[in-house]
């Protein structure tokens, strides 16, 4: 067994491991963490197929901010997991039952797999002699195109959704105008009035 | 090459761009108080780009290397998705501006919802129906709670969105097993690699690719969303809901089932027809208990998926053919259904309950008489086009030598007739009562009275769209 | 012409029926009046115009589908002109004479509008006799049968609040469906044999079928035969013959207009036309020929028994219209169609009068109907009474015996006299002969208890009995002119001429039969008769002209057929000796002698011979106990079988099965399914895992398509 292979068993075990105790953990701030070493693990998978970028992306992005960022979130809020553990766990036989019988039929599946004729060569890599990074631009920006536009325009709705669903303008309180402020003159912030003794307003 | 392209994705462009720029304009201006405007301007949009799809397409293109197909069955889908939205934005107008939901971001998530429809349909390849299918989705979950201070409203689109995600986790599932079989995502690829043997990875790929379409047409076992979606919503969402995503999910799913798996339509066949059989009974018997009309349609239309399906699980192209005409006239008949719910209401507040509708045709005949109209063609009672729908797939099932899917369809229409006929029952017999009082804009009101008066005349000729749908089906089953 | 005789009539039936709320209810009286006048005239324009050759007007295709291929068309021939002036007429009269007659009905309220609605049901009926009449296939004609149906039905139950009337409409519309379903089977017969419904091609066909066995129940029977035969079971329902005749008594519970259009003049003819009009048929189908006449005689004697006893004044006139109709049968059976149909005709004018007169008659006493309770009339309401006379005279067939003068009904009852003598049928004859002395008996019967004797009943009713409006004495007088005068006019033509009723009706000349009959009757006994009859010189004149016809025999078919046995059978009757021809007459003056005395000079007598024979009037009175006999052996055992179905069957099983169906197990189901519906986010997810799961192992078991 090659380096390589080891190393390749290795990553996708804890790959595996991670991914089951997201699930299974009881505290859901284990659960992210165990997702990170999922997302960590994965990545070191695409280092072995010579994808260091995409690797290098999924560090970045995926545990550096999308993993924090769930983490504050689960810390964030108040929800009382083992209230609905105990809702859940009603199911927990039933569940596994059929979770068993999922797993036998895709491992019967698995076992028997077979590729389609000519597998490999729709499956052949880009020849040449190209960066990881400039190869994935070309992909992207030119034969993916449309699929990458789309892409952007589902990040858009991602962002008019939050939007939508969480700004609020509150009428009653002040707002800074910093035209105003600006455009204010002076001369007629303050005004002098002299008034006589005894007479008032 | 890239110019050819563009030209022919060209309306879903426009649209987007459109989208984009309304947004724009619309911050940067009046914000929610171009909200009428712009739903109205939304519309106008959709009319035009239907009217220049029906209109001007003709023949069978590809774009981006096959990812994107337009043919005439993606017209056809692609002019009902248009039009359905244009009809369910125009309608939904006066009843979001009285509950001060009137949001400018409204009519853009629609219009990016049916870009998202429109690439659905046309989609070549596994990826661009992925993204498709979630540009579409992420949109319906954000207008599913656009109440946002209702809790039903919230709780809809968050049930929306946790089911929509796993669902679209099965569909990417199985389109990994798929590729992982056939070594690549174009449909035309896979049909090749595919040819007339399946094996039992590739077979499990696609029954977790169908149960992520069966989860957006709605139908049973993967329809429990669809009530709780379609009652906690606001009323003009879920008339869309019921609309063009069921016709763009069918589409999509007609096109995977035979662009894709074309070559083994006897695998796939057994699935659509269990699916089919499942929603015809569950959305008969369930919509029996149902006391809330938004629940109702929502049955309803889980039942009347099953009959669209039934028309997919004939696996001819007389039953794609079958299948179009039914969600062209199931669309009509839920806009119709929908102009009316919108104009339910007592002291200026939404009534959904269905015994409100007590006696109402003593306080608007024609109203009454619309929906009646409506409900019997719902129900497909002869001679309303309902029926005419109906007996489409019902033919085509019996053509393909499905007798008992047939049968079994019967007896499920039968059912379903109940919950139809009791809506028409409280209109005509039920106990007195001045349970309704709201005032029907014109728009809807003349959607309402169109849809119906269509149910009785397109009976002549089904408004031609038969020879339409049978040159579209042409073109999928080839 | 022929177009606006047909559907005028229709027209304005949907007008007054529909429209009578634009153009009021008199408007729909005067517009369905007057159509049926200008149809009236526009029928006897066609009758007196007529060639005999009969033509083909197509309306419109009807059926098209396979072989069967039926056209809307109007048939015009002898036949059909006959029942055109005939139906026209006597309807036109009728609607006038309702005018008057319902105008203040006591069945209704003051508010309640159904004078438009009568007067729509009559035209109804009228076009949809016309429609009988007219066809020229037998589809059609089957059409126009269940349409007089309908209206006769809806006729009889116009006082739909009365339960009798009620009961009285359904029992027609039963009893006719009994035999309706004989004529179908006739028709179903006729298409299977002949591919074709038309009568053309039937007629052409009909001496091969003469040569055709049918397997039909339990044996194979002679196909023109049998097939005459259920057409004649039809004919039996609508013409009330005997063991299907209860219904028309019953009918009388209508308003009394309709019994005179429906159930004497028209209608219950359509029998007696069918069997002329389909007479190529029967003319092969000697055994059921034969049939017809016993049974032709048998009601007409019947029914003239059971007219003996009967006190309701519009019963007697029933009895007497079935037994007429017997008598027509008896003339259709001997073959003698001419002498059938110039009966038909001659007794629609003085049936019709004696009910319209009847009906003037209970006009006068306020709806009373009881001849008990009248008396002495005949000053009160004079012109009434001469009506009723010229009608009686008419049926009991008053004449100078050996003579072409009389009224109608003398010419055209010895007619069928002769005939039935003539055709050697011994029952016929005799069962007749007796008919006719009951007759006359019941008829001055009738008149006695009527219009003589001494005031009965009701003295409040009797002070006020007053002549009826112009309107009701109009008809009366028209019908009276034709009581007259249509038997002396038309007796040539319809059978007292042989070669006048051959070109009368269009028929091609018997070449055969008559150069034999003239010959056989030529050797012997037409020395005897050669004064009194001058068609033997004539048809041997005639030999060249005959044998021209003969030529093209298939090409032109006359109204009538007559075999060489028919044509025989007629010249026997015009031979007849004198004593048959003088028979008639003499059961008249009996009959009118013993009603006389009975009724004007011992008036006593007839309640001590009720008494003295009491079985035998008892039978009489209650109608040879057909009615009891009927409800025993059909009603009851139909509604035990009815209720059993209904009640085990329908209410138990069916209603049962697919209640518990659908409020049992659906009703479970949608609690099921609710239940599911949980609401929680897992549920929902939990199912979709399980939906997959499930799928999955049904693909795997399956193993696909293979």
């Amino acid at each position: 067994m090659s380096v390589a292979a080891i190393a390749f068993y290795c990553f996708a075990l804890t790959t595996v491991a991670g991914g089951l105790f997201t699930v299974v953990s009881r505290n859901p701030v284990h659960s992210v963490l165990w997702l990170i070493l999922s997302f960590l693990s994965s990545a070191g998978l695409f280092v072995l197929l010579g994808a260091e970028f995409i690797a290098m992306l999924l560090m970045i992005v995926y545990v550096g901010a999308v993993a924090v960022l769930f983490l504050f979130v689960v810390m964030m809020l108040d929800i009382d997991f083992a209230e609905l553990k105990a809702e859940m766990a009603k199911y927990m036989p039933l569940a596994l039952l059929i979770g068993v019988i999922i797993l036998l039929q895709l491992a019967m599946a698995y076992g028997s797999w077979a590729y389609s004729d000519g597998f490999e060569t729709r499956l052949a890599a880009p020849q040449g002699d190209m960066q990881n990074t400039a190869a994935l631009g070309l992909l992207v920006y030119d034969k993916y195109i449309m699929l990458f536009q789309l892409a952007g325009l589902i990040l858009l709705v991602a962002m008019i959704g939050a939007i939508v669903l969480t700004l609020r303008h509150r009428q009653n309180i002040k707002r800074q105008d910093v035209l105003a402020q600006l455009y204010r003159d002076p001369a007629k912030a303050m005004e002098l009035k002299d008034i006589k003794p005894g007479q008032g307003l | 090459m890239i110019s050819s392209d563009i030209q022919i994705v060209l309306p879903e462009i426009i649209l987007a761009l459109f989208a984009m720029g309304a947004l724009l304009g619309a911050v940067y201006t009046g914000k929610d108080k171009t909200a009428s405007f712009l739903t109205w301007l939304t519309a106008g949009v959709f009319l035009v780009l239907g009217a220049w799809i029906g209109l001007n397409g003709q023949g069978t293109q590809e774009a981006f290397g096959g990812m994107f197909i337009d043919d005439s069955f993606s017209r056809f889908a692609k002019v009902v998705i248009l039009f359905s939205a244009a009809a369910v934005l125009i309608v939904s107008i006066d009843y979001m501006a009285k509950r001060d939901l009137l949001r400018f971001e409204y009519p853009i998530l629609v219009a990016l919802a049916t870009v998202g429809m429109m690439v659905m349909v046309s989609a070549g390849d596994l990826m661009a129906l992925y993204m498709g299918l979630e540009l579409q989705s992420l949109a319906l979950y954000v207008v599913a709670s656009l109440r946002r201070d209702s809790a039903k409203s919230t709780e809809a689109g968050l049930k929306y969105f946790v089911l929509g995600a796993l669902s679209s986790g099965l569909l990417l599932y199985g389109a990994s097993l798929t590729y992982g079989f056939a070594g690549t995502t174009l449909f035309s690829g896979i049909l090749t690699a595919v040819g007339h043997d399946v094996s039992i990875g590739l077979l499990f790929g696609m029954v977790f690719m169908m149960s992520g379409f069966a989860f957006k047409v709605s139908a049973a076992p993967f329809h429990m969303w669809t009530p709780d979606v379609y009652e906690g919503s606001p009323t003009p969402v879920t008339a869309f809901f019921a609309t063009a995503p069921k016709v763009a999910a069918m589409g999509l799913f007609a096109r995977v089932v035979y662009d894709a798996f074309g070559g083994v339509v006897g695998d796939w066949q057994q699935i659509v027809m269990m699916l089919s059989i499942l929603s015809m009974f569950v959305g008969a018997i369930a919509a029996i208990g149902q006391t809330n009309i938004k629940r109702l349609m929502a049955y309803s239309s889980i039942a009347h998926m099953g009959f669209a399906l039934m028309g997919l699980a004939a696996g001819t192209a007389m039953g794609v053919e079958a299948m179009l005409v039914y969600m062209s006239i199931y669309v009509t008949m839920n806009i119709g259904t929908f102009a009316f719910i919108l104009s339910m209401e007592k002291d200026g507040k939404p009534v959904t309950e269905i015994k409100a509708l007590s006696m109402y045709s003593k306080k608007e005949p024609l109203k009454a008489l619309a929906l009646l109209v409506l409900m019997f063609s719902l129900a497909g009672v002869p001679p309303m086009l309902g029926f005419m729908g109906k007996l489409a797939v019902f033919r085509a099932a019996l053509e393909a030598d499905l007798v008992w899917l047939a049968v079994a369809a019967g007896i499920a229409s039968v059912i379903g007739a109940f919950y139809y006929l009791r809506v028409v029952y409280y209109m005509y017999f039920g106990e007195d009562s001045d349970a309704l009082d709201g005032t029907m804009s014109p728009v809807a009101w003349g959607m309402l009275v169109a849809s119906a008066v269509i149910m009785l005349v397109g009976i002549v000729n089904l408004f031609g769209i038969v020879p339409m749908a049978a040159e579209a089906a042409q073109a999928l089953v080839n | 012409m022929e177009k606006f005789i047909l559907l005028a009539p229709f027209v304005g039936s949907l007008i007054a029926g529909f429209g009578w709320r634009f153009i009021g209810e008199k408007g729909a009286q005067w517009l369905t009046t007057g159509i049926l006048f200008l149809c009236a005239a526009l029928s006897w324009v066609l009758f007196l115009n007529f060639d005999g050759q009969a033509y083909t007007i197509h309306l419109l295709d009807w059926i098209n589908s396979g072989t069967l291929n039926t056209d809307w068309a109007i048939r015009i021939d002898r036949l059909t002109v006959i029942m055109l002036i005939v139906v026209n007429t006597v309807s036109s009269l009728v609607h006038l004479y309702s005018m008057g007659y319902m105008a203040h009905d006591e069945n209704w309220g003051h508010h309640e509008h159904y004078k438009a609605r009568f007067f729509a049901y009559l035209s109804f009926f009228t076009f949809a006799m016309l429609m009988l009449v007219t066809s020229d296939n037998l589809v059609q004609m089957f059409f126009g049968w269940e349409g007089v149906g309908v209206a006769s039905y809806l006729l009889i139950g116009f006082y739909y609040k009365k339960p009798s009337a009620n009961a009285a409409a359904m029992k027609a519309f039963v009893v006719n469906r009994v035999g309706d379903f004989g004529f179908a089977l006739g028709i179903f017969g006729l298409y299977m044999l002949t591919d074709s419904i038309q009568f053309d091609v039937i007629f052409d066909n009909a001496p091969h079928l003469a040569e055709t066995q049918l397997h039909f129940l339990w044996s194979d029977w002679n196909a023109a035969n049998l097939l005459a035969f259920l057409l004649f079971v039809g004919a039996m329902g609508k013409s009330a013959q005997l063991i299907l005749h209860t219904w028309l008594p019953d009918a009388m519970e209508g308003p009394t207009p309709v019994s005179a259009l429906i159930h004497a003049a028209t209608m219950v003819t359509a029998g007696v036309f069918l069997v002329c009009r389909m007479s190529p048929l029967f003319e092969y189908a000697p055994e059921t020929k034969s049939f017809i006449m016993y049974l032709g005689a048998a009601t007409a004697f019947f029914a003239a028994t059971v007219g003996l006893v009967q006190n309701d004044i519009k019963r007697v006139i029933a009895y007497s219209t079935c037994s007429q109709l017997g008598y027509m049968f008896v003339a259709a059976g001997a073959g003698i169609y001419g002498a059938a149909m110039f009966h038909l005709f001659t007794h629609a004018f003085f049936k019709a009068m004696l009910f319209l007169g009847a009906g003037s008659v209970i006009h006068a006493m306020h709806h009373e109907q009881d001849m008990r309770n009248y008396g002495n009339l005949r000053k009160k309401i004079p012109f009434t009474f001469w009506a009723m006379m010229i009608g009686t005279l008419a049926i009991t067939g008053v004449g100078i015996p050996l003579t072409y003068y009389g009224f109608a009904g003398f010419l055209s009852k010895d007619a069928i006299i002769e005939s039935a003598y003539a055709s050697g049928n011994g029952f016929a004859f005799w069962a007749l002969v007796i008919a006719a002395l009951f007759t006359s008996f019941y008829s001055w019967r009738l008149m006695f208890m009527t219009f003589y004797g001494k005031e009965r009943g009701d003295h409040h009713a009797h002070e006020h009995a007053h002549e009826s409006p112009l309107v009701m004495l109009v008809p009366l007088g028209v019908l009276a002119m034709g009581a007259i005068f249509a038997g002396m006019i038309w007796l040539k033509p319809f059978f007292g001429d042989h070669d006048k009723m051959t070109e009368f009706f269009g028929m091609p000349h018997h070449v055969a039969a008559t150069e034999e009959g003239a010959a056989a009757d030529h050797a012997a006994p037409a020395e005897e008769h050669a004064a009194t009859d001058a068609a033997h010189g004539e048809v041997a004149a005639d030999a060249s002209h005959a044998a021209m016809a003969a030529e093209h025999h298939g090409a032109e078919r006359g109204a009538i057929y007559m075999s060489d046995a028919s044509n025989e059978v007629l010249d026997a009757a015009h031979h007849s000796p004198v004593w048959v021809k003088v028979s008639p007459f003499i059961a008249m003056l009996i009959g009118f002698f013993t009603a006389w005395v009975m009724y004007i000079r011992k008036p006593h007598l007839p309640a001590q011979l009720a008494a003295n024979q009491a079985p035998l009037y008892n039978f009489l009175l209650n109608k040879w106990y057909f009615d009891e006999l009927y409800d025993f052996v059909f009603v009851q055992p139909a509604k035990a079988i009815g209720r059993f179905f209904w009640k085990r069957g329908d209410e138990q099983t069916i209603d049962g099965g697919i209640n518990g169906l659908a409020m049992g197990i659906v009703p479970f189901l949608t609690k099921l399914a609710g239940r599911a519906q949980s609401g929680y986010v897992f549920t929902y997810a939990f199912a979709m895992v399980l939906g997959i799961a499930v799928i999955l192992t049904w693909v795997t078991l399956t193993g696909g398509s293979h």
